[in-house]
């Protein structure tokens, strides 16, 4: 049939399997809103505020639900406005389409009215990245989108429109669905030389991250766990791969990881690696990180191999099909001593538990915990609250924890938890602090419009506390700029908002907040005020090896 | 250390070249030098790229560029299995003094002389990297007023061609 450029785009995006967008529209992009208006049966947009809420929106999305997550926007500043969320999607490996439009083909390059090069800023960003060059080449050019932001390590991808060809007219007949590209299997070679080194080992500790998410292979990872008798760990972006509780896991790894995991992953003799990239948050001083093991790197990105570390045994390929592989190629072994020794790590973490009663940041994540559901998708923000909530929620299924762990975000919570609520149609959770919330809370409007589920738990400090934790330990106290003291109100703020909002001062009335929060269709807002010196601990000193690991405040205030 | 030559077959598209350099210098790569030029094809553009660094950052050089979409095939052309050149121009200052001396090294280098006026000589000479940095050395004991050289050109000894090896 003949249709129109900017129909196409939308039957396009329909055709992939695309149930919702995010976006918001200008001049440049009149045209996509006039189809999406004609379609919108079939297709619905989410308008938000800003189109930084939207590209996280499609983040959050894209992450809870293994789907594509889609963006549009208007050229120029509309435009420009993604940028920040496309760069989070990149740096976590979140597949998504972000699809702008741009001024008249024969315009572009002469600074016209909202024009802007979104090509060129965003080629570092991106996986891949178009201007379409004519309509004919407008749906196998969005077709192909979706293909590179889900196909190997996924990612984003920008398709940049111009306005003279959503208007053109060409033949669009729909398709199926694009399949991601078969992912690239292990040698089988490497795997017998990995399995040798596994059985081989006394001490062998499993260490996964996003790319085991992404390759959907949690089952695969508890097998190989129970098979060589290992405990597990994980980075940032793993949390939620597996249950919490399960008694494997030892928790995240890093600057601010758990200590027995930390201790156990620089004890163990073999390290198998599944989908991570050794980011300098976990490595700290890369001169003397895991020493003294073997490291056996698996990831479909062949150049994470050989970026930081040099591995003993590097592999090429999908987690889950090389896990498979391992798996085929061990025997079970058991490793009586070395979990001897991992529990004894564990019994020395738990003296160095927070016992204070209160509202202590512990206290509060742990009453939280009690309201969650095994499906609900929590989002976080960026600062001391994000490793709180990383070090103390507990998940019961994958793809639940929605975090920024490579850009660090400020301000992605908000997107992020809209987003993972349209995926799931779960009640969903944002933890966040006062800084970051204040940076995107204007989405509270997208919230209320859309009555999403969403119990906010602001975790208010009166301070950017993650950089003012810094100040304390490095910088002499000098809170430079980290005070906020501001006199924002933010109960009625959020009711000004449309959504509901309440103080909680103690435990017994987080309880009973969180109990109405949980009940409420839309956004619903519990302020905790907690202490400006509270430390996120332990704490790997930045370019620190193990050994200077922080674990008690009386380390600190010393 | 060492210095390595990579042959990068990429899409005859619009901007490709942009992306490949890019990548080269968000990921700080030391570039010696790059040539692109048309093939035997309308589909494909031919980047030749020569770099220095030990294995693992040649195996990352490989690696991201093979990431890169437009790329298609990512090849090292060694020095044992193939042949290399570059084309130098060299602009002298005619100086009646030094005029015997220079065309002596000229000569001895098969230099050839494609321009010649009573100020300055532009000099030719097509060779390996090597040979070509060996000249230029020589030629710093007169006036040199300009340089120019294209990069190297390398293809692989044999039948085999870049088209034949998929990444
Ligand atoms: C957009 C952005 N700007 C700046 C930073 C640097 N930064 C990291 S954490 C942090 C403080 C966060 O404050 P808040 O959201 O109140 O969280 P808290 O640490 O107090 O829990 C800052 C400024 C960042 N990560 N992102
Ligand atoms: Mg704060």
């Amino acid at each position: 049939m003949i249709l129109s450029g900017a129909d196409i785009v939308v039957r396009t995006l329909i055709e992939q399997g695309c149930d919702v967008v995010f976006g918001y529209p200008g001049g440049q992009i009149i045209h996509v809103y006039d189809s999406l208006y004609k379609y919108r049966d079939e297709l619905t947009h989410v308008l938000t505020a800003h189109e930084q809420g939207a590209s996280h929106a499609a983040d959050g999305y894209a992450r809870t639900t293994g789907k594509v997550g889609v963006v549009i926007a208007t050229s120029g500043p509309g435009a420009t406005n993604l940028v920040t969320g496309i760069a989070t999607a990149y740096l976590d490996s979140v597949p998504m389409v972000a699809i702008t439009g741009n001024v008249l083909s024969s315009h572009l390059g002469s600074d016209s009215f909202q024009e802007i090069d979104i090509t060129g800023i965003t080629l570092p960003i991106t996986k891949h990245n178009y201007v379409v060059g004519c309509v004919e080449e407008l749906a196998d050019t969005i077709r192909e989108a979706f293909k590179i932001a889900s196909s190997g390590r996924p990612g984003p991808v920008l398709i940049d429109i111009p306005k003279d060809i959503q208007m053109a007219k060409c033949d669009y007949e729909p398709q199926a669905p694009s399949v991601p590209d078969e992912r690239r299997q292990a040698d089988d070679n490497r795997i017998r030389e990995a399995a040798e080194c596994i059985a081989t080992s006394e001490r062998p500790f499993i260490y996964f991250g996003g790319g085991l998410i992404s390759s959907n292979a949690e089952d695969e990872l508890l097998e190989l766990a129970d098979l060589i008798d290992a405990p597990l760990g994980c980075s940032l972006m793993g949390i939620s791969g597996i249950p919490t509780d399960h008694p494997r896991f030892l928790g995240m790894q890093g600057m601010h990881g758990h200590y027995a995991s930390s201790m156990a992953m620089h004890r163990a003799d073999c390290i198998i690696s599944l989908g991570v990239r050794f980011n300098d948050r976990v490595t700290g001083n890369r001169e003397k990180f895991a020493k003294n093991s073997k490291i056996i790197h698996i990831d479909v990105d062949s150049s994470e191999l050989s970026k930081i570390i040099s591995p003993a045994h590097a592999i090429r390929g999908d987690v889950k099909v090389s896990l498979r592989k391992l798996i085929d190629n061990l025997s079970p072994i058991k490793h009586e001593e070395w979990w001897k020794t991992v529990d004894s790590l564990r019994e020395e973490e738990a003296k160095n538990t927070d016992k204070r009663e209160g509202m202590t940041p512990f206290r509060i994540i742990e009453t939280l915990n009690d309201y969650l559901k095994p499906e609900t998708p929590i989002a976080t923000d960026v600062g001391q609250h994000q490793m709180w909530a990383a070090q103390y929620l507990n998940f019961k299924s994958s793809r639940k924890f929605i975090t920024s762990g490579g850009l660090g975000t400020m301000g992605f919570g908000m997107g992020a938890a809209i987003g993972a609520q349209m995926g799931t149609g779960e009640h969903a959770v944002l933890v966040t602090g006062d800084g970051s919330f204040g940076m995107t809370l204007q989405e509270l409007s997208t919230a209320v419009s859309y009555k999403i589920p969403l119990v906010i738990v602001l975790l208010n400090n009166g301070v950017l506390g993650m950089v003012r934790q810094w100040q304390t330990l490095f910088f002499d106290k000098h809170y430079s700029n980290t005070i906020l003291e501001r006199k924002t109100d933010f109960v009625p703020l959020i009711k000004a908002f449309g959504g509901e909002g309440v103080r909680a001062t103690s435990i017994e009335e987080l309880k009973t907040s969180l109990e109405k929060a949980f009940s409420y269709e839309g956004p619903y807002l519990i302020e905790c005020v907690i202490d400006k010196d509270e430390f996120v601990l332990p704490m790997l000193p930045p370019g620190g090896a193990i050994d200077d690991i922080i674990v008690k405040e009386d380390d600190l205030r010393a | 250390m060492h210095e390595f030559t990579m042959a990068v077959l990429v899409k005859n598209k619009y901007g490709v070249l942009n992306r490949v350099t890019s990548m080269f210098r968000r990921r700080r790569f030391n570039i010696r030098s790059l040539s692109v030029s048309e093939t035997e094809t309308d589909e494909f553009s031919r980047i030749t790229v020569t770099s220095f660094g030990d294995d693992t950052e040649k195996r990352q050089l490989a690696d991201q560029l093979s990431k890169l979409e437009d790329v298609c095939v990512v090849r090292e052309l060694t020095a044992k299995d193939s042949v290399g050149f570059e084309l130098l121009l060299i602009k002298i200052r005619n100086d009646p003094e030094n005029r015997p001396a220079v065309r002596d090294t000229a000569d001895s280098y098969g230099a050839e002389t494609v321009d010649y006026t009573r100020d300055s000589v532009i000099l030719k000479l097509t060779g390996s990297t090597r040979r070509i940095s060996a000249f230029i050395d020589l030629m710093r004991d007169f006036s040199i007023l300009e340089i120019c050289r294209t990069g190297v050109a390398s293809l692989e000894r044999g039948n085999t061609t870049i088209r034949q090896v998929k990444i």
